[in-house]
């Protein structure tokens, strides 16, 4: 653990260009004023996502679950990949936030705010996908347990079950703890907002003045919640990773899928939070915030986080063929030499190879790399949920069970459309809360003292 | 406190003279209560010279875990006793699967009412025009403002600005609003 002074320091090298609190506030403000085309134009592109979306979803409403591709015996698809990977995706938004910040990582604070919002808005669309899976979505509130006039209620004993509970309370646990770290951040943009604007800040900072008496209670509130979101996040993907683990099928009745998919998880969150911040570093003009040590440290995180997808991979092999268990053989030869070989060699390849890169400093320096390889990470970990679903069902017991599913076109609208969702919420983001957490990053600026002339004070 | 209370606001460029000024006061007789620090940041200095300790704020994060964990199993053993059905040949009462939602719903609990606990330490929402505020204190600079009786004010404004403030503003109604 770092003290405070230590902290200061290394924070200082983290961001060598950010000198004072006032340049700060000047330099994340700034992004909160009018878009320009360009904005526009990502805009336009989530907006037909998010119109591909809904479209979808209605036709399937409109004709039944029948015009996806689902069919015995392939009953989960890309509607459950998606959600798993999706859920995946929020993952490292909270480990940013809230395990780094108990370990005190100099290099989290001009990240967090970005990984936090995606955290919320993966996860808004990770919930949307149970309910598409649904077909009979107006059933939906069946999950939830309440006295109803059929005398029924859900059965805990399921893990279905728990993965309501561990989502739900993800979301509303994710979403209090990036509203609470944006208070002190909106009421900066409140002090130099007009019109609408200085309105909405008024209303959402809460008339948050930074007394003495608010930052105190503040501080220690933040350091509970990070504890309690610290197991939560660790819960929320074994619970994910348990629906499929408690059941006997081939392929996923395994102990290790906990901790797998909670690596998993994060190794694709952080290589989201790369594909998202390069972009955003490069259209705000934020290279003093976002430095290459930022992407040098979630570069490491990848790397090692891969790594230990990688030995999971591995283990999953050795164990099938080490158990001497018929079935479990056959089921993992064919995941890599059946009919889905395409899908496990490209996991293999994203997830496993392509992140060794990053041992080389020189690739863990160069941004566009970083860009790229998180790119086939995104990729890589969507099929690594599609080969774990859609393998082990389409080739479970008994040889004439064994059966193929095609994804229709029903299913990748709603699949592309998805990310038109999330990148919707994120733009809109971008431009109304400030997308760099100001107050936490003054945290690691060297405060302004009138004796040892560190510091410059407000210009 | 009562209204015939007076006040001053004073914005300072340093952090050191910010938590001099509170020092002083402190030190010349003004109370705790009557001192409110402005800061853009969590200063430990600050916090020091104003003499914090422990935060309520655990109390209601305890609490509310606990409450969280209690519902979670009363809530599934209920709902199960209340249909019993066999599934799956486990008993009617399956405390290991219990675990996962008592483990949620401590999370959940926990952390709603630690956010609760907070707004009603920080007594906040506080949605009334900011009177006794500078923008400045969100940007970089830091504030002291003190409450005092008419006859101890001069006092409080000396001291202020022996600590070189940037700005000394006068504030006639001077309530203790922290």
């Amino acid at each position: 653990m770092a003290t405070a002074t230590e902290e200061k320091k290394r924070g200082a090298l983290t961001h060598p260009d950010v000198t004072s609190f006032g340049q700060v506030n000047r330099d994340i403000l700034k992004i909160l004023s009018r878009p320009g085309r360009g904005w526009w134009a990502l805009f336009a592109v989530a907006l037909a996502g998010v119109g591909l979306f809904f479209g979808s979803w209605f036709y399937q409403i409109m004709n039944g679950v029948g015009v996806s591709g689902l069919m015995s015996p392939v009953g989960w698809g890309v509607y459950i990949t998606t959600f798993v990977f999706w859920v995946g995706i929020a993952h490292s938004g909270t480990l940013i936030s809230a395990i780094l910040f108990l370990f005190r990582a100099p290099w989290r604070q001009s990240i967090y705010r970005a990984a936090e919002a995606m955290t919320v808005f993966a996860v808004m669309t990770a919930g949307l996908f149970p309910l598409i899976h649904l077909g009979r979505v107006w059933h939906g509130y069946w999950l939830i347990p309440y006295p109803n006039s059929r005398f029924l209620w859900p059965n805990f004993r399921s893990p279905l079950l728990w993965d309501v509970f561990a989502v739900t309370t993800y979301f509303t646990v994710s979403a209090v703890f990036f509203y609470l770290g944006t208070i002190p951040d909106v009421a900066a943009a409140r002090d130099q907002a007009t019109g609408w604007r200085r309105r909405l800040y008024q209303v959402v900072s809460m008339g948050w003045r930074g007394t003495d008496r608010e930052w105190h209670h503040f501080g220690k509130a933040y350091i509970f919640l990070a504890a309690f979101a610290t197991p939560l996040v660790l819960s929320v993907h074994s619970v994910v990773s348990w629906d499929f683990a408690m059941s006997i099928v081939p392929g996923w009745h395994a102990t290790i899928f906990a901790p797998y998919f909670v690596a998993g998880a994060i190794f694709s969150g952080v290589a989201m939070v790369v594909t998202l911040i390069v972009p955003l570093r490069k259209i705000f003009k934020l290279e003093a915030y976002l430095t290459i040590r930022h992407f040098d440290a979630m570069a490491k995180l990848i790397l090692l986080t891969s790594l230990i997808v990688l030995y999971a991979y591995l283990t999953e092999f050795f164990m099938s063929w080490y158990s001497g268990e018929e079935i479990e053989r056959s089921m993992f030869w064919n995941r890599l030499f059946g009919d889905y070989w395409w899908a496990s060699w490209t996991m293999l390849t994203c997830n496993g190879l392509i992140p060794l890169m990053l041992w080389f400093r020189r690739v863990r320096h160069s941004i566009p790399a970083l860009f790229v390889i998180t790119l086939f990470i995104n990729i890589g970990m969507w099929f690594e949920r599609y080969v774990i679903i859609v393998t082990s069902l389409s080739h479970e017991y008994e040889p004439f069970a064994w059966g193929m599913y095609r994804p229709s076109l029903t299913e990748m609208g709603i699949l592309a459309g998805s990310f038109g969702w999330f990148f919707f919420w994120f733009l809109i983001f971008t431009r109304i809360l400030p997308p760099v957490a100001i107050a936490e990053l003054k945290e690691v600026l060297p405060a302004p003292f009138r004796g040892s002339g560190r510091g410059e004070g407000v210009s | 406190m009562s209204g015939t209370n007076q006040g001053i606001l004073a914005s300072f460029d340093y952090l050191d003279s910010a938590a001099g000024a509170i020092e002083a006061l402190r030190k010349a007789g003004f109370g705790k209560r009557s001192i409110t620090a402005y800061a853009p940041v969590p200063e430990h200095d600050l916090e020091h010279a104003m003499g914090y300790h422990q935060s309520p704020v655990r109390v209601f994060a305890l609490v509310g875990a606990l409450t969280g964990t209690a519902t979670g199993f009363a809530l599934a053993i209920f709902t199960s006793m209340d249909w019993p059905l066999v599934t799956g040949g486990k008993p009617i009462v399956s405390i290991p699967a219990f675990v996962v939602i008592a483990f949620e719903l401590t999370i959940l609990f926990g952390a709603l009412s630690t956010v609760i606990g907070l707004f009603i330490n920080m007594r906040l929402p506080h949605l009334r025009p900011l009177v006794i505020y500078d923008p400045e204190f969100s940007a970089g600079r830091f504030g002291v403002y003190v409450a005092a009786a008419p006859e101890r004010i001069g006092e409080a404004r000396r001291i202020l600005s022996s600590m070189g403030p940037t700005e000394l503003r006068e504030d006639p109604e001077g309530v203790a609003h922290a």
